[in-house]
């Protein structure tokens, strides 16, 4: 069988660069030249197209599906429904196996998928799709989540619409507080919009099983949700990495792949799928839109008695990562800040809503608008500064979390505030003003007349690592040999490179601990243990030290070779010793022998939060803080927005790749400006409206600010060279200090995010 | 229908094209030429951006039919060989590529800017890359990346 010709790549360039070096990616030159393969470039002569006929409707009973006029078309080889599925599995789902594969019976949200079809172009397919026709029975959706809880609301699903109901109690619920602040906020749906569509290549294999090439976040995740609906063992359904056009959150879940094993097992044909903009909106989950209740007291000279929170978080259709997403915004909730008294309670829901998930910020996000507005409304009824208010409660090391996790290394809180807070100010503009550098831009809708200008702080913070009791691990196999006369090590893992930089990190950390500068970095796939997903801030970390450890087991291999001299080292091809002596030449002691080690890395276990009072003195490996400083000039005739300046600080433990870590704080903080000005995914009646790049708005070059980065390194004894993980807390911080700033330029409310211009007109 | 043009300096001669195709999916998936990329196929990201006649366009919003006897350059015709065109060097040294599928437009985008304007201010650059996405990089390295291309540009000159 075929193996698809834009397959895998040789990332073996020699590039300089151990840890703490910003050494070129080796997958660089051919991004730039337009030759790196993604998902959607996959490409075997005989293959086939896939397309997806999807439910109109939010809630429904299917009577009947007549495929007739869809089988009779040229071109088409294959029109598959659950009935075609082989099971064990007719469903899947990363928490709970919910989801079907193809609608049975019953359509749970709009978009959700009921038949698949095969042809020999991309356009014959989605024809054959759309001439299924599906005889439905139309029902009312549900789509409040919070009045999905009532016992007599209608049910998503058989058991209940309660996906997970977690609580925090501690300290005293009865606490009273000299000033007290309350407010309702809401957050939208969010969607993470990555550039590269959901695709891949399924090739049927002679041993009866699937090979898979996709554009996913966790290979083996994939892969177990995948085989027992084709009724196939894991080991004949192999999957590869294709290159991936950024993820996000929005590859945890499935979309595809099952679709396309189903088709090219069917037909005996290589299957590409390749989502349209408009599918992709329907073809993964989103943030969980929330609504948050709080009420903040504290003493009047500003130290925090008591939070209490009440978060609604809409899961949609089927509970994806719900049950996480729901354990992070009640463990984190009430902020980076030490609180003697909490009381938390979050619901994650079905609905007949799109189904959300995984987005960077995974319930962090959603809570810290609240918790922040909060320390906002506090400041002002204290008649204190925002700044001085979060530092004197700020979390640092040794602090209580309200679960009662003491924090056991740096909680850099204060550092990063006063970080931010000390930059200098972007200059005072003047009276005369460019249009373009104010806010509506090229619409030149203002001379600067009514335009107000305002500062704001924000800091949140998030989980790193996968949490309460899941054992999370990852795994590399590292070996070293002399290729072409030079020593060059081979470093394999199933780690997802999603953009991030993952690919150069672990060439990075090979160069350090092994001495040698030429490392290859094969394709990731299943021929090796898992790595856990590309999520979670967790990769750097996870398998950061599991990359680390397989080196050091080499290294120790190959000082047995010249001796068992524990206190050698590898450096520049050759075994020194510590005072610099050259002992031998790599070359010289490998000879023709591969020495080759495996390891399987865990790092200490979480456990589960208590169900009762939420209280675990170990429910998180990690934390990562970050605080932003927002500038902003209003329109406060137009209700348009400018964001000046977007400054960080964040503590990552250690830049293992600075200017990396450096593109990860800029493009997190775009993320979370993009939620708080512009990004929403506009449902009602459980319809998305607006499933486009033209109405569904993210950033552009004209709406970003230039944003100042201030890097901490506060070691973490716990993790590899001391790191924290970097990708998800800018995302977190950066759209509460955008409206900060924007409640101080207006000094009005804003309590939902994204912001609309009528929020802030009267 | 039969599709002549000039790809990149050469003339590629397509059969069974069909007429709803655009330029996008026939350099894709007919001329062996993925690196313009797909993200939305509806003329909002750029990351299809190719030069027909010398001129940027978003190669999905032009009918295939309408490239026929014309001139495409797309990404994979900037660089000389094995040397990197002084953008695509540019935006790899900065840091400017994360997952990359942006690139290729906005390096198509970068390269026709500075070819009509050596020197651009930032709000310049902003206003030239306006109609080309990147979710990845918050454009931070992205204007760098410009700023250091249109700086060893002039160093070659002069
Ligand atoms: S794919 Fe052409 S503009 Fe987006
Ligand atoms: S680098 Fe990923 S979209 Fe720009």
């Amino acid at each position: 069988m075929s193996t698809p010709t834009r397959s895998a790549q040789d990332l073996s360039v020699p590039i300089a660069g151990g840890v703490g070096a910003s050494p070129d990616r080796p997958d660089g030159i051919l991004k730039v030249r337009g030759e790196f393969a993604y998902s959607s470039d996959l490409w075997t002569d005989d293959m086939l197209w896939g397309a997806t006929l999807r439910s109109p409707h939010p809630s429904a009973r299917i009577r009947a599906v007549d495929l007739t006029a869809a089988v009779a078309m040229p071109g088409v080889y294959a029109v598959l429904t659950h009935e075609d599925i082989p099971g064990p599995h007719k469903h899947f789902g990363l928490e709970r196996i919910d989801q079907p594969v193809l609608a049975i019976d019953r359509v749970r949200y709009q978009g959700e998928p009921i038949a698949i079809v095969a042809a020999d172009h991309p356009e014959t397919a989605r024809r054959a799709a759309a001439a299924i026709v599906v005889d439905y029975e139309v029902h009312e959706p549900v789509t409040d989540p919070r009045a999905a809880r009532a016992d007599d609301a209608p049910r998503v699903h058989e058991d209940g619409n309660v996906v997970r109901y977690a609580r925090i109690r501690r300290g005293d619920p009865d606490a009273v507080a000299d000033v007290v602040v309350r407010g309702e906020y809401e957050v939208g749906m969010q969607d993470q919009a990555f550039l590269g569509p959901e695709s891949g290549l399924a090739v049927p294999a002679l041993d009866g099983g699937v090979d898979l090439y996709v554009a996913t976040q966790w290979l083996h995740g994939d892969q177990r949700q995948i085989a027992p609906c084709l009724g196939l063992p894991e080991s004949k359904v192999r999957l590869t990495l294709a290159g991936v056009g950024g993820a996000f959150g929005a590859r945890e879940d499935l979309s595809m792949q099952i679709h396309a094993c189903l088709l090219a097992l069917r037909t005996g044909r290589p299957v590409k799928f390749c989502y349209s903009r408009e599918e992709s909106f329907f073809g993964h989950v989103h943030r969980h839109p929330a609504t948050m209740r709080y009420e903040t007291g504290a003493n009047r000279d500003g130290k925090l008695v008591y939070v209490k929170g009440d978060i609604v978080l809409d899961g949609g259709a089927y509970a994806s990562t719900t049950t996480a997403v729901t354990g992070n915004a009640v463990s984190l909730g009430a902020g980076p800040y030490e609180v003697p008294n909490v009381t938390m309670d979050v619901w994650g829901m079905y609905t007949n809503n799109p189904p959300c998930g995984a987005m960077r910020g995974f319930g962090s996000v959603q809570a810290a608008f609240a918790y922040e507005s909060q320390m906002d409304r506090l400041a002002d009824a204290l008649g204190l500064d925002p700044v001085e208010l979060r530092l004197r409660n700020a979390l640092h090391e040794g602090s209580s979390m309200p679960t009662g996790q003491v924090l056991d290394s740096a909680a850099a809180v204060r550092e990063i505030l006063t970080a931010v807070r000390d930059l200098p100010l972007p200059a005072d503009p003047g009276p005369v003003r460019d249009p373009l550098a104010l806010p509506g831009g090229a619409g030149n809708t203002t001379h600067g007349e009514g335009v107000r200008r305002g500062v704001g702080y924000a800091v949140g913070f998030k989980n790193v690592g996968y949490s309460e009791g899941y054992d999370d691990y990852s795994t590399a196999r590292v070996a070293l040999r002399v290729l072409g006369g030079e020593p060059v090590a081979v470093v394999t893992t199933a780690a997802v490179e999603v953009g991030q930089g993952h690919v150069t990190l672990q060439q990075q950390i090979a160069r350090t601990e092994l001495g040698v500068e030429k490392v290859v970095i094969p394709p990731a796939d299943t021929g090796v243990g898992s790595a856990g997903s590309s999520s979670a801030s967790r990769q750097t970390y996870l398998t950061g030290g599991a990359v680390q450890e397989a080196c050091r087991r080499v290294r120790q291999r190959v000082f047995d070779l010249v001796g068992g001299d524990r206190t050698l080292e590898l450096t520049g091809g050759k075994v020194v010793t510590a005072a610099g002596e050259t002992v031998a030449d790599l070359v010289e002691v490998l000879g023709d022998e591969t020495v080759e080690e495996t390891v399987e890395w865990h790092p200490r276990r979480t456990r589960e939060l208590d169900p009762e009072t939420g209280q675990q003195s170990f429910a998180h490996l990690q934390f990562g803080f970050c605080a932003h400083r927002a500038v902003v000039d209003v329109d406060t005739e137009l209700g348009l927005v400018k964001v000046v300046e977007l400054a960080a600080a964040q503590d990552v433990g250690k830049a293992m790749n600075p200017e990396a870590v450096r593109g990860q704080i800029h493009g997190g903080s775009a993320q979370g400006m993009g939620l708080a000005l512009m990004e929403e995914i506009q449902v009602s009646g459980g319809k998305i409206r607006n499933p486009s790049f033209t109405d569904y708005l993210i950033p552009t070059i004209l709406d970003m600010p230039p944003m100042a980065v201030q890097v901490l390194e506060l070691a973490d004894p716990n993790a590899p060279y001391g790191v924290r993980g970097a990708a998800e807390p800018p995302t977190i911080s950066a759209g509460p200090a955008v409206v900060a700033a924007i409640r101080a330029a207006t000094g009005r409310p804003v309590d939902r995010v994204p912001i609309r211009p009528q929020d802030l007109i009267d | 229908m039969r599709l002549t043009m000039t790809v990149n300096g050469a003339e590629q001669v397509l059969d069974d094209v069909w007429e709803g195709e655009s330029l996008l999916y026939v350099l894709r998936e007919r001329a062996g030429l993925p690196g313009s990329k797909n993200a939305c196929e509806q003329g909002e990201c750029g990351s299809c951006t190719v030069y027909l006649d010398g001129a940027p366009v978003c190669a999905c919003l032009v009918a295939a039919g309408q490239a026929a006897g014309r001139d495409v350059r797309t990404v994979e015709g900037l660089a000389d060989g094995d040397e990197l065109d002084v953008v695509q060097q540019a935006f790899l040294s900065a840091g400017a590529v994360q997952c990359g599928f942006c690139t290729p437009g906005l390096i198509v985008a970068a390269h026709d800017l500075l070819e009509r304007d050596p020197a651009p201010d930032d709000a310049t650059v902003r206003e030239a890359l306006s109609g080309n996405l990147c979710r990845c990089t918050g454009y931070e390295k992205i204007l760098d990346a410009v700023r250091l291309a249109a700086a060893r540009r002039a160093e070659v000159r002069s």
